[in-house]
């Protein structure tokens, strides 16, 4: 059940039979396991994308792509091959080189925050002991390639489109935060792949259902999708922060728009709908497939929700953040700690 | 201190939800608008200019590039107002004058639908501006079906229409007028009855009864006002006398309330086609009218309840095959002038749900 144990297991057998030393093996290991990484979560996105637009295209009776590959399925490599032909422009006024590495940096910080997830057990790149803040703190840096970008374009529109971004990102990664703090306490622990050990019998999302709301609610926020994608603002602010930006560039803009997404749903899937742990004992599946099926439920989820609703308000969104949401982790915080209290005084 | 100042932002003519080439430029604190000044004039085609060196019956396509979403609407207002400048308003024939009715209703389902449409798009609703695109063109399939074309009917004539219906469209029109119904509850599903999209409408954009008259303000936007007005009504034309229909009137005049009242409309107008289509009488479908019109020296002014206000056409002739003079009273030209007034103070994002909820089109704002 363990394929890529096994392989990975293999694989360092055969490298060390070549006559190469331990550490060097390490190295090389680590190499390979991350490209693979990236390239899953890559490939991944093709999945993703095509997901996007035939459920978008389902909900709004039009068919979606349909001619290049079964179902369309390739429209999306297609696309990204003509935008790489596109001719890369800089605007004359911009500050080029924030303006230029803005959108790798974007990249950058939804790739990053693949390295601590646990796709399955011991498959993880980086078994960190503070893995949940590493992710919370790779996630705000997202805010400032936002930021550079709409700044640097030196346009009004993603100008304002930055502002946006900043004010958003900052309130709702507070509840963010917060939300997942529940989590953590009943674990015990920062670390994912304990944090989802302790899920073998109930997934988190039973005791902390409410952390769950917020976290859905404040990471659709962070990952600047609909009904909150403000910082686009397609119909007011054209684009946003990356209005100036074309071909390539652009596109990894929305690569990194969905690398965010896929983290941010492995993390709902590992603090609150137990990882990989098969549910109802349903093991004839490997943890890994299982992972990935609560994921894509997840991911559908997002997508669901972008399909349905008009955009809210700024001032609006500001105030759900700001007077709804935080309160409301706190208090959750509160009440979950008092709830460890007692469940430790009754069971000694 | 750090120094602060107004950003001045050009909003248009290229920009995705000024439905057109309309241009507005805005001075913005922070986010809110502190000014809006209306640019318009990117889409003149002088029109009317245009009208003086054709004849009369040569101008009436033109009348589609006026309001693209209403063509039959704009036909209709300018063929009557021929007619009356010749005299013939009672020589219409019946089958004609029910068949333009229709019509005209047809077009204001397909109208309100897209109007519906731009607004869930201008909310950031996509799935929704679908729906709304779905059912204006099953209207505009019918109009296609008679006319031969989509947007741009060219099927009223002077004196009468150019093409009879046969007993297929009228049971095509059957069909949608039984489908219709349905849709407009899901446009009540989906949109309106959307909490968020109540936040972002309702008191956004609030004109009052007294601005709207000031402003001149016409047709479902005065009706959202408080204004009971409807020209279909208060001084019938074609056989709109005939047909039993409420006008519906709200009060608060604020965004939400423009588009329900066309909500609102929609259902009035299946109404109006399905008395109509009850007792179409037989019979010819045009006047006789002389090959080459030429109308008594004089002027008339003629108006109609267009799908967007009071469409007038001010015809001047001086005897000759051609106008002296042709002036279009445009009801979208009249109603974007209220924009910078009602844009004042609001935030960025309402003043594009402001703007979406006036309807203008800018072939008929620049003509």
């Amino acid at each position: 059940m363990q394929i890529f144990i096994d392989l990975a297991n293999w694989l360092r057998a055969w490298i060390l039979g070549m006559g190469i030393s331990t550490t060097a093996t390490e190295l090389i290991l680590t190499a390979v396991w991350t490209l693979v990484v990236i390239l899953f979560v890559l490939i991944n996105l093709i999945v993703l994308v095509w997901i996007e637009r035939k459920s978008s295209a389902f909900m709004q009776q039009r068919r979606g792509p349909n001619r290049l590959g079964p179902a369309g399925f390739l429209q999306f490599p297609v696309d990204i091959v003509k935008v790489l032909g596109k001719e890369d422009i800089t605007p004359a006024a911009a500050d080029k080189f924030i303006y230029k590495i803005a959108s790798t940096c974007a990249f950058v910080t939804a790739i990053v925050a693949i390295a601590v997830i646990p796709f399955g057990p011991g498959m993880v790149l980086e078994n960190l002991n503070i893995g949940i803040f590493y992710f919370i703190a790779i996630g705000s840096t997202a805010t400032l390639s936002l930021l550079m970008a709409g700044i640097a374009s030196n346009n009004k529109y993603s100008f304002i489109g930055g502002m946006r971004t900043v004010a958003q990102m900052i309130s709702y990664e507070i509840p963010m935060v917060f939300s997942l703090l529940g989590v953590v306490m009943l674990a015990g622990s920062l670390n994912l792949t304990d944090i989802v050990a302790s899920q073998k019998n109930m997934w988190f999302i039973v005791p902390q259902c409410i952390a769950f709301i917020i976290y859905f609610i404040s990471t659709v926020a962070e990952t600047n999708r609909g009904p909150f994608d403000l910082a686009e603002g397609e119909q007011e602010l054209v684009a946003g922060y990356f209005v100036e930006y074309g071909g390539i560039r652009w596109a990894i803009f929305m690569i990194a728009e969905y690398g965010n997404l896929v983290a941010v749903c492995a993390i709902a899937t590992i603090m609150f709908l137990g990882g990989w742990n098969a549910p109802f004992g349903l093991t004839f599946l490997p943890p890994f497939l299982w992972f990935m099926l609560k994921v894509y439920c997840m991911i559908f989820l997002f997508m669901w929700v972008k399909w349905t609703y008009p955009r809210i308000r700024i001032d609006h969104l500001m105030h759900f953040g700001w007077k709804f949401l935080i309160p409301v982790s706190l208090a959750n915080i509160v009440v979950t700690g008092i709830g460890i209290y007692v469940y430790r005084m009754i069971t000694g | 201190m750090l120094k602060t100042q107004e950003l001045t932002l050009n909003l248009g003519p290229h920009h995705p939800s000024t439905h057109g080439v309309f241009r507005c430029v805005l001075n913005l604190d922070g986010e809110y608008i502190t000014k809006a000044v209306n640019h318009t004039g990117y889409l003149h085609r002088g029109l009317e200019k245009l009208a003086e060196s054709r004849t009369y019956t040569q101008f009436i396509p033109y009348n589609g590039r006026l309001d693209y979403c209403s063509g039959m609407l704009n036909e209709l207002t300018y063929v009557t107002a021929v007619e009356k400048l010749m005299g013939i308003t009672e020589e219409i024939p019946e089958r004609a004058e029910y068949i333009r009715v229709i019509m005209s209703e047809v077009q204001r389902l397909a109208n309100h639908a897209i109007y519906f449409a731009s607004m869930a798009l201008d909310t950031a609703g996509a799935t929704a501006w679908f729906y709304g695109f779905r059912d204006r063109e099953k209207c505009l399939d019918l109009i296609e079906m008679a006319s031969g074309q989509r947007m741009m009917p060219n099927y009223m004539r002077i004196g009468g229409v150019s093409d009879d219906l046969d007993e297929n469209w009228f049971k095509l029109l059957k069909e949608l007028v039984d489908y219709m119904p349905s849709a407009v509850d899901e446009y009540e599903g989906i949109l309106t009855g959307n909490e968020i999209f109540q936040a972002r409408t309702v008191g956004v954009g609030p004109v009052s009864k007294e601005m709207a008259l000031d402003y001149g303000i016409t047709g479902p936007n005065a009706r959202a006002s408080g204004i009971d007005t409807d020209l279909r009504r208060d001084e019938p034309y074609s056989v709109y006398d005939r047909f039993k229909f409420n006008v519906p009137v709200r009060k608060n005049g604020d965004s939400f309330d423009r588009v329900m009242i066309r909500i609102d409309e929609m259902r009035e107008s299946i109404k109006i086609i399905e008395q109509a289509m009850k007792d179409v009488p037989e019979g010819p479908i045009m006047a006789k009218v002389p090959k080459v019109l030429k109308p008594p020296v004089g002027e008339v002014y003629h108006r109609i309840e267009n799908a967007k206000g009071h469409l007038g056409f001010h015809l001047v002739s001086d005897g000759s095959t051609k106008p002296y003079r042709n002036h279009i009273y445009s009801p979208c030209f009249v109603n974007l002038g209220i924009f910078p007034e009602m844009a004042e103070g609001l935030h960025l994002m309402d003043a594009v749900v402001a703007l979406a909820s006036v309807d203008i089109v800018l072939g008929e704002v620049d003509r």
